[in-house]
């Protein structure tokens, strides 16, 4: 089924009787070449990738709950490549170039809006680090510009400029960047998977490896054993415990984050805005929903809800960025479980066992990375070698002290 | 989240800063066999555990004493709190 604007006409005329479901139900088979465990974005996209770029057959996606249930469909959809590190940034731009392709790369609208991304800041050191970062940038092919204060003015007019304690004095911004539909994305790479023979299995949960002699040899699930040649795990914020299940300890915590939307407005948000002063980040939905958050709540947490102290933060953060917010209701709270590694950047690698992969340690920023997340994982496992962009994603970089660390707060993952 | 302090009872848990898993107690000998390997895993490795974790917790705008919390990371209920000095004491959090 090719979805295309005479197709919604054809559909329309005829009673919309030929739409289809996206993907087959398939049974799982006894054995597959590939098995990715873990139907969340970077799952599905590492299936979509691997059969369609490398040309890889017999791969299944083993979901313990439904399609998409995790992070991919809780996150609050910046996308962005706006890194300063040279380990991140080529790969983030490399993601952002992806997406700007995709909904043609997968026949399928994911609401990719390049709305743009505008980080306040509200110090001279700030401004100065903010050039820096935008320099990094360029020099990665992404693009960014130095704003000043009128220049946002004229953005984002209802912003507080004249906060006394944190005035706003300009903002880098990504043009480049903006907002996807997570769900939409989730949906592309199933969909694009499943046509070319990806058995997307749901309700099916891994729960032990079977390892011969350092090699794995197929994976024990809640619908009985499968056989595999090479696994590939990307179940972010469950990654330590399906690891620990090969006998592994990771350089991650998992905690968790919320994220909030309002009622309906107006478009009034041009596009996504973040406070420099405090942690609270903004965007508005094509729904007209104000989609913001902050901080993580910042304990170890498995729950996929958080407390209170972390909501009034994000509001006192809003209130200070932007007083007007405080005229909207709040409709909904959520939150995801993500795995936090301990220097804030994601790990691609081989492991220890054989035929073993680990796609893990996303933080919070791992919407963005979905594309190339899926392409280099599907082009470690096809080739057996890291993808030029996430060359520095190793497991062992913290025992040998290259650690990417964006922030520069060392092994705690909760100010990541 | 209500934290029962043992000295001061029940506080919030917003007057604590949160460090984590207790195993950071055990620091490994610097001068011992393998101490880099020992140290590379004290820093950056963690159990992670789905269930119950001990914890550490400082009392930041309290009497800013370190607590061991016991809680559940699957529900967010705290089992407990001790002092951390008392837990060092005895032997570590094994
Ligand atoms: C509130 C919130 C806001 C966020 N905002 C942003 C943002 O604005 N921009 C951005 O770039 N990133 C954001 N992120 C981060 C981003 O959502 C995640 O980093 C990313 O989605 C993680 O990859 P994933 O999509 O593969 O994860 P998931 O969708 O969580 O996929 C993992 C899957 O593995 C499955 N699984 C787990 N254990 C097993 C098992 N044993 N067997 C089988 N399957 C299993 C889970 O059910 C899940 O479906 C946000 C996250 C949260 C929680």
């Amino acid at each position: 089924m090719h979805f295309s604007g005479l197709r919604v006409i054809r559909e329309a005329l005829t009673g919309h009787k030929g739409w289809k479901p996206l993907w087959r139900n398939p049974e799982p088979q006894p054995a597959y070449d590939y098995i990715i465990v873990g139907g969340g974005g970077h799952g599905l996209a590492t299936a979509y990738y691997l059969a369609k770029t490398f040309g890889r057959a017999r791969i299944a996606v083993l979901e313990k709950s439904w399609l998409g249930s995790g992070n991919i469909g809780r996150n609050t959809t910046i996308i962005r490549s706006n890194y300063l590190l040279p380990g991140n940034e080529p790969f983030y731009e490399f993601s952002m170039k992806l997406w700007e392709g995709l909904e043609q790369e997968f026949n399928f609208n994911a609401m990719v809006s390049q709305r743009g991304i505008l980080n306040l800041c509200h110090t001279d050191a700030q401004r100065d680090a903010f050039r820096r970062r935008g320099n990094a940038m360029l020099l990665a092919g992404a693009d960014a510009e130095l704003l000043d204060r009128e220049q946002v003015r004229a953005m984002a007019p209802f912003l507080n400029f004249d906060n006394a304690r944190f005035p706003i004095k300009g903002g880098l911004l990504q043009r480049r960047a903006g907002t996807a539909r997570h769900d939409g994305v989730a949906w592309g790479y199933a969909r694009g998977a499943d046509m070319r023979g990806v058995d997307l299995i749901q309700n099916c949960e891994v729960t032990g490896f079977r390892i011969d002699g350092g090699r794995i040899s197929g994976v024990e699930t809640t619908r009985g054993y499968i056989a595999a040649g090479k696994v590939g795990v990307a179940v972010a914020g469950s990654s330590s415990r399906v690891m620990a299940m090969a006998g592994m300890r990771l350089p991650i915590e998992s905690h968790v984050l919320q994220a909030f939307v309002s009622e309906g407005l107006k478009p009034t948000i041009p596009g996504v805005i973040t406070f420099g002063a405090g942690h609270f980040y903004v965007s508005q939905s094509d729904k007209g929903g104000l989609v913001f958050g902050g901080d993580i709540d910042g304990y170890n947490s498995y729950a996929q809800r958080g407390n209170l102290p972390v909501i009034e933060d994000v509001a006192e953060g809003g209130m200070a960025l932007m007083p007007m917010i405080g005229r909207a209701r709040l409709l909904r709270v959520w939150g995801g479980i993500m795995d936090m590694s301990m220097d804030g950047s994601p790990i691609i690698d081989r492991t220890p066992v054989e035929g073993l992969y680990l796609n893990a340690g996303w933080c919070y920023g791992g919407f963005k990375a979905t594309p190339a997340s899926g392409y280099a994982f599907a082009h470690l496992l096809a080739t057996g070698r890291p993808h030029e962009t996430a060359g520095a994603y190793r497991l062992d970089r913290f025992a040998r002290g290259y650690v990417i660390d964006e922030k520069g707060v060392g092994a705690q993952p909760n100010l990541h | 989240m209500l934290i029962p302090h043992p000295l001061l009872g029940p506080r919030d848990a917003q007057e604590f800063t949160y460090l984590g898993d207790a195993a950071l107690l055990n620091r490994p000998d610097g001068m011992a066999e393998g101490a880099e390997a020992a140290f590379a895993e004290y820093v950056y490795l963690r159990d992670n555990p789905a269930g119950v974790h001990r914890e550490l917790w400082f009392h930041e705008q309290g009497d800013r004493s370190w607590l061991v919390v016991t809680r559940d990371t699957t529900t967010h209920e705290i089992l407990g709190a001790e002092l951390a000095r008392d837990v060092k004491l005895k032997g570590g959090a094994a």
